[in-house]
C-alpha cells in the first residue's frame, strides 16, 4: 500500500545550521505516527519543510506517491495536507469564526465536525482568538486543520502548556480525528504517544534513528530513555 | 473662528491626501513587509497620467479631470503591480535589496516624468465650482477641500468595509499578522501581494490627482514630498492599520495648519516631526499597530 507520506533523503539548512541531515521514512496510511525526539533534534523543522515553510535543501517529499517536494506552502496544503502549528499561530485580531471561515477550501467546510469535537468554539464564535486561553486556541488550530477534507494532518506539539484535563480533551479529538485522515504527530507526551500513536520515527540531530511500531519502542524503557532521554509514560 | 475654521478644513483636506497615500503604504508593509520608497513615484506618475490623458480628451475642465483622473489612478494600479511582479517578488525575504530598488525606483520613475514632460509645473485640470468658496461659520472655504475629504472619507468607509466584510479582506487582515500561517491554510498569498500593491498604488495615484486639485498644478516633486508626510503617518497611525493611518493623517494635517498659522510659518513641519518623535518615545508601535481594520 502506498504510504500516505513518504520523505527521502531531505536536508535542511537554517543558516550556518544543517539542521536535517538527510532524513528518510514513510508515514502509512491511516492512524497516527509519532515523530519524536529530544529538544532541537529538528522535529519541528521536519513539519515546516514538509509545509515548505522553510527552505529543503534537497530531497524527495511524496504525497500518496505524488512529489511535492517543489510546491509551494499553499500548493501542498491544496493537495489535502493540513497543519497544526507548534505555536499555534490563530490570528489574534480575527473572531474564531473568521478563523475558521479563513481555512475554509473547495469542498463542503465540516462545520459540524469541528463544533462536535470542540463545542466552545460555537460559542466563541465571535470573540477575537487573541483573547483565548491557550487550550481554547489550540481548538481553534486543530479546528482550522480539520475544517477540510485533508489526507494528512501535521500536527506540532497540540499538547504543550495545555492543563492535564486539555492535554486528556486534545489527544480525544486527534484519536477521532486519526479515524478520518492519517495524522503525523510531534508530541513530547508519551502518554499521548501511548494512548494514540501506531508508529514512531525517531530523530536525533537532524537524522532518523529509529521508525517502527510505538508499542513496541514504549515497551523497551531502556531503549526510550536512550533515544530520548525519558522514561516512557511518565511525560 | 472663521480663521480657525478655515484651518481646520485645510488641515483635514491635507490630511485626506497624507490618508490616501499612508493607507497603501500601510497595507503594503503590514502585509508584506515591504517599506516602499517608491511610493512617492505611484503619486507623481498618477497625476501626470491624469494632467496628460485630460490634456489628450480636451473639453471642460470636469471632463478632463473626472475621465483623466480616472485613468491616472488605473494607470498608477497598474505601473504598481507591474513594480510588485517585476522587481519586488523577486526580491522577498532580501529587504536591503528591497529598499534599495525601491529608492532606485523612485529616482527613476522622477527622472522619467521630467525627461518626458519637463520640470516646469503644468496646470491641472480644476473645474470653476471647485475654486469657488462656501462660508462656513464666516470662513470662506475653498470647494475643493470637501471634496478631497469627501473622497477620503469615502475610501476609508470602502476600504474598512473591504477589510471587514470581504475574503479578500479577510486574508489581507490575517497576512499583515502572520502572512506564513495564512499560506499554511493553503492560500496563494503572492497574488494578495500583487493586488495591495495594485490598490496601494490606485491610493497613490488618487492622492496625486487630489493633490493636482489642491494645488492646482502638478510637478515632479509632489510625490516625494507627500511621501514623506505619510511615512510619518504610518509610523504614528502603526503598520498594517487603516483607522491608525486615518487618525494620524488627520492629526498630522492639522498640526501642520494650526503650527503654520498659531506658531510662524514654517513651523508645522516641525510640530509634525516633535509629534512623531512623541510618539515613537511613548508607543513605538503606533497607535493600532499590525491589525489591518
Amino acid at each position: 500500500m502506498t504510504p500516505a507520506l513518504s520523505v527521502g533523503d531531505l536536508h535542511v539548512h537554517l543558516g550556518e545550521s544543517h539542521v536535517l541531515q538527510g532524513i528518510s521514512f514513510d508515514v502509512p496510511a491511516g492512524g497516527v505516527t509519532a515523530l519524536l525526539g529530544r529538544n532541537g533534534v529538528g522535529k519541528t523543522t521536519t513539519l515546516r519543510a514538509l509545509m515548505g515553510l522553510v527552505p529543503r535543501s534537497r530531497g524527495a517529499i511524496a504525497l500518496a506517491g505524488d512529489d511535492v517536494s517543489r510546491l509551494a506552502t499553499h500548493a501542498v496544503v491544496r493537495r489535502g495536507v493540513g497543519y497544526v502549528p507548534e505555536d499555534r499561530d490563530v490570528f489574534a485580531g480575527l473572531t474564531v469564526e473568521e478563523n475558521l471561515r479563513l481555512a475554509e477550501r473547495s469542498g463542503e467546510p465540516r462545520y459540524e465536525l469541528v463544533h462536535d469535537l470542540f463545542p466552545e468554539l460555537r460559542e466563541r464564535a465571535g470573540q477575537r482568538a487573541g483573547t483565548l486561553s491557550g487550550g481554547q486556541q489550540q481548538m481553534v488550530a486543530i479546528a482550522r486543520a480539520l475544517l477540510n477534507e485533508n489526507s494528512l494532518l501535521l500536527v506540532d506539539e497540540p499538547t504543550k502548556g495545555l492543563s492535564p484535563l486539555l492535554v486528556t480533551d486534545v489527544a480525544a479529538a486527534l484519536e477521532r480525528a486519526a479515524e478520518l485522515t492519517t495524522i503525523l504527530l510531534v508530541e513530547q507526551n508519551l502518554q499521548v504517544v501511548q494512548r494514540i500513536a501506531r508508529d514512531v520515527v525517531v530523530l536525533d540531530a537532524g537524522r532518523v534513528v529509529h521508525a517502527g511500531p510505538a508499542e513496541e519502542l514504549l515497551a523497551d524503557q531502556e531503549h526510550v530513555r536512550r533515544l530520548l532521554g525519558v522514561h516512557g509514560g511518565t511525560r | 473662528m472663521s480663521t480657525f475654521v478655515l484651518l481646520t478644513i485645510t488641515g483635514l483636506g491635507l490630511g485626506a491626501m497624507y490618508f490616501l497615500v499612508a493607507s497603501g503604504l500601510s497595507l503594503i508593509y503590514g502585509l508584506m513587509g515591504v517599506l516602499n520608497f517608491a511610493h512617492g513615484a505611484f503619486i507623481t506618475v498618477g497625476a501626470y497620467l491624469a494632467w496628460w490623458f485630460g490634456d489628450q480628451i480636451g473639453g471642460g475642465a470636469g471632463t478632463r479631470l473626472v475621465v483623466g483622473g480616472a485613468l491616472g489612478i488605473a494607470g498608477g494600479a497598474l505601473v504598481a503591480a507591474l513594480v510588485e511582479l517585476v522587481l519586488i517578488r523577486p526580491l522577498y525575504q532580501r529587504p536591503i535589496e528591497q529598499v534599495l530598488v525601491t529608492v532606485g525606483l523612485a529616482l527613476a520613475l522622477g527622472a522619467l516624468v521630467q525627461g518626458i514632460w519637463g520640470a516646469d509645473p503644468k496646470p491641472f485640470p480644476v473645474p470653476s465650482w471647485m475654486i469657488e468658496t462656501t462660508t462656513i461659520l464666516g470662513a470662506s472655504v475653498p470647494n475643493d477641500r470637501f471634496v478631497e475629504i469627501g473622497i477620503a472619507a469615502a475610501v476609508l468607509v470602502g476600504l474598512t468595509a473591504f477589510l471587514r466584510y470581504t475574503r479578500f479582506g479577510l486574508v489581507i487582515r490575517a497576512g499583515v499578522e502572520n502572512r506564513g500561517m495564512v499560506s499554511a491554510l493553503g492560500i496563494d498569498v503572492r497574488r494578495a501581494f500583487t493586488i495591495v500593491f495594485a490598490l496601494g498604488g490606485a491610493l497613490a495615484a488618487l492622492a496625486g490627482v487630489l493633490s493636482g486639485v489642491y494645488f492646482s498644478v502638478v510637478d515632479p516633486t509632489r510625490g516625494t514630498s507627500l511621501l514623506i508626510f505619510a511615512f510619518i503617518v504610518v509610523v504614528i497611525g502603526g503598520f498594517g492599520s487603516i483607522g491608525g493611518s486615518a487618525v494620524a493623517a488627520v492629526t498630522v494635517g492639522l498640526i501642520q495648519q494650526y503650527a503654520n498659522y498659531y506658531a510662524s510659518s514654517g513651523t508645522g513641519d516641525l510640530a509634525v516631526v516633535l509629534l512623531l518623535a512623541v510618539v515613537l518615545l511613548v508607543r513605538p508601535s503606533g497607535l493600532a499597530p499590525r491589525v489591518a481594520h
